[in-house]
């Protein structure tokens, strides 16, 4: 069915503005004497968070400290925008990690795409906005800085049905 | 008691001067920070409230910005003008306050202190009279900046306080009539109850002068060029008017002369309707000084303070409304504040003034004294007044929009246009018709 169109009675040129201008007060005078504000004092109160967030990323470790990456270079593939500087090692027991894991969080546009290809689930996104540095070099996260963060993980799917099923 | 005399009287005046500039510099820094605030509740923000406590010292910040700003000298400005333009601004608004009577007198040793820095025998004129010179500053500003933008503000600003000087001045001849002097101190006293005494009302006069009363608000929010009647600054089409060119302390004195055309404004709507320092319902407050300088009444300390506490509560209850007001209303047309200024206000006050003179005239020669029923009956002529302009009157006619009628007119105007340029193509090609005299075409005619 179609729908129609509401065509307005619009005031011409016989309305009075004492009286449209009374009305106008009224509104205004509500507004300014309810206590409702719409303004948010943000360093003090901050906004309550999306879990599916996807910000500041933060490396995840195994028990004993070492981080989880097997340096497999999935996500410097996938990453668009090359943010991602991964050079793999083996240790003596022929196990892979990453030597040199770098994630430049200025470059980033956090797609979440390392988070979902990542085979260990060792890079994750976190629920956390708040960066500011005082240099670019500052921007890039070694795998140190990665490991030593503490936010929330992003729940890019719920943990109980992974395969969204 | 007898007024206060020879060195006593100097230190006592110099004394008021300090206490009185100081209050009212205070009252503009105030005054910006008030308008920011409530500004921000109408539109269910917060406004400042991070500097001091509630954001009361924004003000103090602000005010050290400003000495810290760069000060700019636009190469098309001429100096001179271009640094006197904000002193003329800020000069008229901030020296109107000295003859507005603060608070009743005060008793000291050496006699009564009249609360009022220089008791003019003409006050009111010089009220009018530093009142429009407020106009100096802004067409100085608009025409030495050297900016089309100040330029053009200037010129809407000059035309603007030109246009409504003559209302405002107009509209407090009722309140004049009714207290028979231009001493400002004798129309507090017109306003206070005295039983029994047929010299003053007893009522404040926006009660007998309502209409007069609403003509002198709206006057005085177009001389202070405020909304809806801020055209010389017209952000949205002047950048910001007439002080465009200016930044610093330059900038900040054109706004601290603003606030302070404001603030007085305010002040004297409280002093000519709402009673001055009077305070509503109680006779204790019966004190006044006569041109002659004799003292009635008793005056006392704490009087004195509690008058200053209810005059300063009226007048920034005024200013309040001049806030809510402005963040209401939206700007005037500049043809729209022509027509209400030249074609509705100056005629109406002319009509009001002869109403108000009749009315009084055959109350007195009815024999009815001044008094409370005296202004009930001139309040009766004045809610006639406002219903006659308000509900019958106001109808597309006091503020005209650009509606029906306009776009009527447009498309008139454009048909006109069309017909004529027709009319000369027809004669044209006739023209060249019969030079040629060859073979009549009908359809050549008829194409064009």
């Amino acid at each position: 069915m179609a729908g129609s169109v509401k065509v307005l009675k619009r005031p011409g040129t016989e309305g009075s503005y004492v009286r449209a201008a009374s009305k106008g007060l009224g509104v205004t005078l509500k507004h300014m004497i309810r206590p409702y504000k719409v303004t948010q004092q943000y360093p003090d109160e901050k906004w309550e968070l999306a879990p599916r967030l996807r910000g500041t990323h933060r490396m995840a470790v195994h028990e004993d400290g070492r981080a989880k990456c097997v340096g497999c270079g999935l996500c410097p593939t996938v990453c668009p925008v090359n943010c991602i500087k991964l050079i793999p090692a083996e240790d003596e027991n022929g196990e892979r990690y990453a030597a040199i894991y770098e994630i430049d969080e200025f470059r980033c546009i956090f797609c979440g795409f390392c988070q979902e290809v990542c085979p260990v689930e060792a890079i994750h996104l976190g629920v956390h906005y708040e960066n500011a540095e005082y240099s670019r070099e500052r921007w890039v996260y070694d795998l140190e800085r990665l490991t030593e963060l503490e936010h929330p993980y992003t729940a890019l799917w719920d943990p109980a049905d992974p395969t969204s099923q | 008691m007898t007024e206060i005399s020879g060195g006593p009287f100097v230190i006592a005046t110099i004394l008021k001067v300090l206490v009185f500039f100081t209050l009212l510099i205070l009252s503009i820094a105030l005054g910006t920070y008030v308008e920011r605030r409530l500004a921000a509740f109408i539109q269910d923000r917060s406004g400042p409230n991070r500097v001091g406590p509630i954001g009361l010292l924004q003000v103090a910040a602000d005010g050290l910005k400003n000495l810290l700003k760069e000060e700019t000298w636009p190469s098309a400005a001429y100096k001179g003008f271009f640094l006197l333009a904000p002193a003329m601004a800020l000069i008229p608004g901030t020296i109107l306050f000295a003859v507005i009577p603060f608070a009743s007198p005060a008793p000291t040793r050496w006699g009564y202190v009249d609360m009022i820095v220089a008791d003019v025998p003409i006050g009111v004129l010089y009220i009018l009279a530093i009142a429009s010179l407020g106009v100096y500053g802004v067409v100085m500003a608009g025409w030495s900046s050297g900016s089309k933008y100040a330029f053009l503000g200037g010129l809407r600003g000059s035309a603007q306080m030109v246009s409504y000087e003559v209302g405002l001045s107009l509209s407090l001849v009722p309140v004049l009539m009714l207290a028979g002097d231009v001493r400002v101190p004798e129309i507090v006293t017109l306003q206070q109850h005295y039983p029994g005494d047929a010299t003053t009302l007893g009522v404040w006069l926006v009660a007998p002068l309502l209409v007069g009363t609403f003509l002198f608000y709206l006057t005085g929010l177009a001389e202070t060029n405020r909304l809806p009647f801020d055209l010389p600054e017209a952000e949205a089409e002047l950048v910001g008017g007439y002080h465009t060119e200016y930044s610093s302390m330059k900038f900040a004195a054109f706004m601290m002369g603003e606030y302070g055309h404001l603030i007085t404004t305010a002040m004297l709507v409280t002093v000519f309707f709402f009673g001055g320092w009077d305070i509503p319902f109680w006779s204790g407050d019966n004190i006044r000084v006569t041109a002659d300088g004799s003292l009635i009444g008793e005056p006392a300390w704490w009087k004195t303070l509690l008058t200053l506490l209810a005059f300063m509560v009226k007048a920034g209850l005024v200013f309040a409304t001049f806030i809510w007001v402005r963040w209401t209303l939206p700007r005037f047309r500049y043809d729209q504040l022509m027509d209400l200024g030249w074609k509705f206000i100056i005629e109406f006050v002319t009509v009001y003034i002869v109403v108000i003179a009749v009315a009084i005239y055959v109350l007195d020669r009815a024999g009815l004294e001044f008094g409370p029923a005296y202004a009930a009956a001139l309040l009766g002529v004045n809610v006639i007044l406002a219903v006659l302009v308000f509900f019958l009157f106001d109808r597309g006619r006091l503020i005209r929009g650009a509606g029906r009628e306009a776009e009527r007119e447009a498309r008139r105007r454009m048909l006109d246009a069309r017909r004529q340029v027709r009319q000369q193509a027809l004669a044209r090609a006739l023209g060249e018709e019969a030079a040629l005299a060859a073979t009549a075409d009908d359809s050549s005619e008829e194409g064009e």
